[in-house]
């Protein structure tokens, strides 16, 4: 494998890992404030279809990534509604919302479109483009270190520089912000949180929004930055993917940064060499790098390398005492 | 504390949570542009109103029979067991191996040899996530989220590149040898000298799915392991005081789980289909989800709910054939809203409900 392969191999890792940060990240608001969320992929999926259709309708891929994250947030707010006010199963509501994606955008998409469940491919101004930094050639000309410059780093598209920018972002409200320290709480001991007189259902609201907010960023870049439309179920499990990079990070968000890069990393792998060669071992079947990230996982909550343990009161809905 | 009646929580509730999800689904047809009763009629005309809707109903609802129960008995333990696709798709590698070892000879023995293949992978593949839970606490629906994301994996992978008839290039096995034909309604009806049509594909599997159905309400409500495992649901600490191993209930519960999840495939891989493709489940471990909670996770609630959702399936069908602007997903949205109303906005209806009718008893 030479360089130039590895660079092209990095560069679409960004690419492909884009999505995976903002819905793990979104999983991290969510289940630090104790509110399990198996539904990122619905979430991400409604903000995909929305975007890419509002996009192609009014030819604004601005209107689109706006409607697509008001969609997803509608659903976050549904899933606050379910597991914070009445109180229900967190994760049966998850399920719920998964499948409400899924179906509604397809019915819909055919609706509109009659594309069979896709809407019109996106071109010009009803998509994110590619942002080549300044200098991208002239730097490009330098042996070895241009090409990094040039193709590892310039020459995405707005949302995954947002995306990498969000990790820390998130580490910085989550670990360095009174917000943040309280999101916390009501995820570790909700009681201590409503003895302090703070609403632990805002709490809890709040951070479904941000989740919902995140997931519309991820499905929005799907439809309109990283292909040119959408496709009927397009996420293809990549929420159920952040939700492991969420478990592999043990819910922190640098870790969680990389998690994502890695699971990115491999799927990059899998596109890129369809079986692998290793001397001695045989061939690694495409299939195997695609599961790779789910057994890893399975690995990690195994406990066979380092404990994961979840937010203490996550998944259980808080009863204020009478 | 204070109770509502058996009839509100088992007739009642459902039946409010299960409107609403229909209104909200009528609206949505009405928001495409059609007539929601309409729909409604040529779902209902299409799926019962026929020996061969009837017969393709009972075909999707034996699917989610199996499914339903899988989920049922888990959650009588309090686990959610959401693997239900994979190992249902594990439970068709096993009835297809199992059939295509050694050429059978009659159905009579092909019929169990199936049966104990596709129960015992898919007991198999319930059974990691079952111990990890068990003995590690790790979180049981995650782990067979990500079961079910390997197990298709691992199809592909065997389909692909093990299992793949010579020659073709569909990634498919060879048809089961003609021994392993399970007989269709059509055929076993003529035993009786009553005719029905030849084409739909329901099986004997669906006798198989009401034997199921009584076995776990044996299991549940007869036994010393379904006291167990109801005891635990209930109350962990409890159920330790008592002297009930957490370890054996969570076990049992999700093996014996597994097995029915996996018994799905006597029915579409067996019966249906007569070799192993890509993607034999289709969806039906997650309706096994909405028809468990629809049915309380009572066998006959469940198997009255798997009913139900085989004739939205098979309506479904029918719906989009005389109705082109409502698609098949149609019955996907349905399926969310009544998990939705059942499963997780319960809660919704139940205190209304129980501040109206405390009120009215004090």
């Amino acid at each position: 494998m030479d360089f130039a392969t590895l660079i092209q191999i990095l560069d679409s890792m960004l690419r492909l890992s884009a999505p995976l940060i903002f819905a793990c990240l979104a999983g991290l608001f969510s289940e630090r404030a104790g509110i399990f969320d198996i539904g990122l992929e619905g979430k991400m999926l409604a903000s995909a279809f929305f975007s890419a259709a509002v996009a192609a309708s009014t030819g604004s891929v601005w209107a689109g990534m706006a409607c697509g994250v008001f969609a997803s947030m509608v659903l976050a707010a549904l899933h606050g509604a379910a597991s914070i006010t009445f109180r229900g199963n967190q994760l049966i509501s998850g399920v719920a919302i998964n499948f409400f994606a899924s179906g509604m955008t397809a019915l819909i998409g055919q609706n509109w479109f009659k594309l069979g469940g896709r809407t019109p491919s996106l071109s010009g101004d009803s998509r994110f483009l590619p942002l080549e930094w300044p200098l991208a050639e002239t730097i490009g000309a330098i042996p070895l270190v241009g090409s990094v410059y040039s193709e590892l780093l310039s020459g995405h598209t707005l949302l995954v520089y947002v995306a990498l920018l969000a990790a820390p972002v998130s580490w910085w409200v989550l670990f360095r912000t009174r917000f943040g320290l309280r999101l916390r709480a009501v995820g570790e001991n909700p009681e201590a949180v409503d003895t302090g007189g703070l609403s632990v259902a805002g709490l809890r609201y709040r951070a479904t929004l941000i989740c919902g907010l995140l997931c519309g960023l991820g499905g929005a870049y799907l439809s309109t930055g990283f292909a040119a439309g959408f496709i009927r179920d397009m996420t293809a499990g990549k929420g159920f993917i952040a939700l492991a990079a969420l478990i592999f990070a043990k819910w922190r968000p640098g870790y969680a940064l990389f998690a994502c890069l890695l699971f990115g990393l491999l799927e990059a792998i899998a596109i890129r060499f369809q079986s692998i060669e290793i001397s001695g071992v045989g061939t690694v079947p495409l299939q195997l790098m695609q599961a790779l990230p789910y057994i890893l996982t399975v690995i990690i909550l195994a406990g066979f390398v380092g404990r994961a343990i979840p937010p203490r009161a996550g998944g259980e809905p808080y009863i204020k005492e009478r | 504390m204070r109770r509502l009646p058996k009839a509100v929580e088992i007739g009642l509730i459902p039946l409010i949570n299960l409107t609403l999800a229909f209104i909200i689904s009528g609206l949505v047809v009405l928001w495409i542009g059609e007539n929601p009763l309409e729909a409604l009629y040529i779902i209902i005309k299409g799926s019962v109103g026929s020996a061969y809707g009837w017969g393709y109903t009972l075909y999707y609802a034996t699917n989610f029979v199996f499914t339903g129960l899988a989920v049922a008995v888990a959650f009588h333990a309090r686990m959610f067991n959401i693997g239900g696709e994979g190992q249902a798709t594990l439970g068709g590698l096993g009835a297809a191996l199992v059939c295509l070892s050694i050429e059978w000879p009659h159905w009579t023995l092909a019929f169990p040899a199936a049966i104990a293949g596709a129960g015992l992978f898919g007991a198999a593949w319930a059974a990691i996530p079952a111990w990890l839970q068990a003995r590690k606490g790790s979180h049981i629906v995650i782990t067979t989220i990500m079961f079910n994301f390997i197990a298709s994996a691992l199809l592909v992978y065997l389909l692909v590149n093990v299992l793949k008839a010579p020659g073709q290039m569909a990634p498919e096995t060879v048809n089961f040898p003609k021994g392993a034909h399970l007989p269709t309604a059509h055929e076993m009806l003529a035993w009786f000298g009553v005719s029905f049509p030849k084409s739909p594909p329901v099986n004997i599997s669906f006798l198989l799915a009401i034997a199921a159905s009584f076995f776990v309400w044996a299991l549940i409500w007869r036994t010393r392991l379904g006291y167990a495992i109801r005891a635990f649901g209930f109350s962990e600490p409890a159920a330790v005081y008592a002297g009930i191993s957490p370890f054996r209930v969570i076990m049992a519960s999700m093996l014996i789980s597994g097995c029915l999840a996996g018994m799905m495939a006597v029915n579409s891989v067996v019966g249906e289909a007569e070799r192993l493709l890509i993607d034999a489940v289709q969806g039906a471990g997650f309706v096994g989800i909405a028809v468990a909670l629809m049915g309380r996770s009572h066998p006959a609630g469940t198997f009255l709910a798997a009913i139900l959702f085989g004739v939205l399936y098979q309506g479904g069908v029918e719906l989009e054939f005389e109705m082109p602007a409502v698609s098949r997903e149609m019955i996907v949205v349905i399926q969310a809203l009544v998990i939705m109303f059942t499963g997780a906005l319960d809660n919704m209806i139940r205190i209304p409900l129980e501040r109206l009718y405390f009120r009215k008893v004090s």
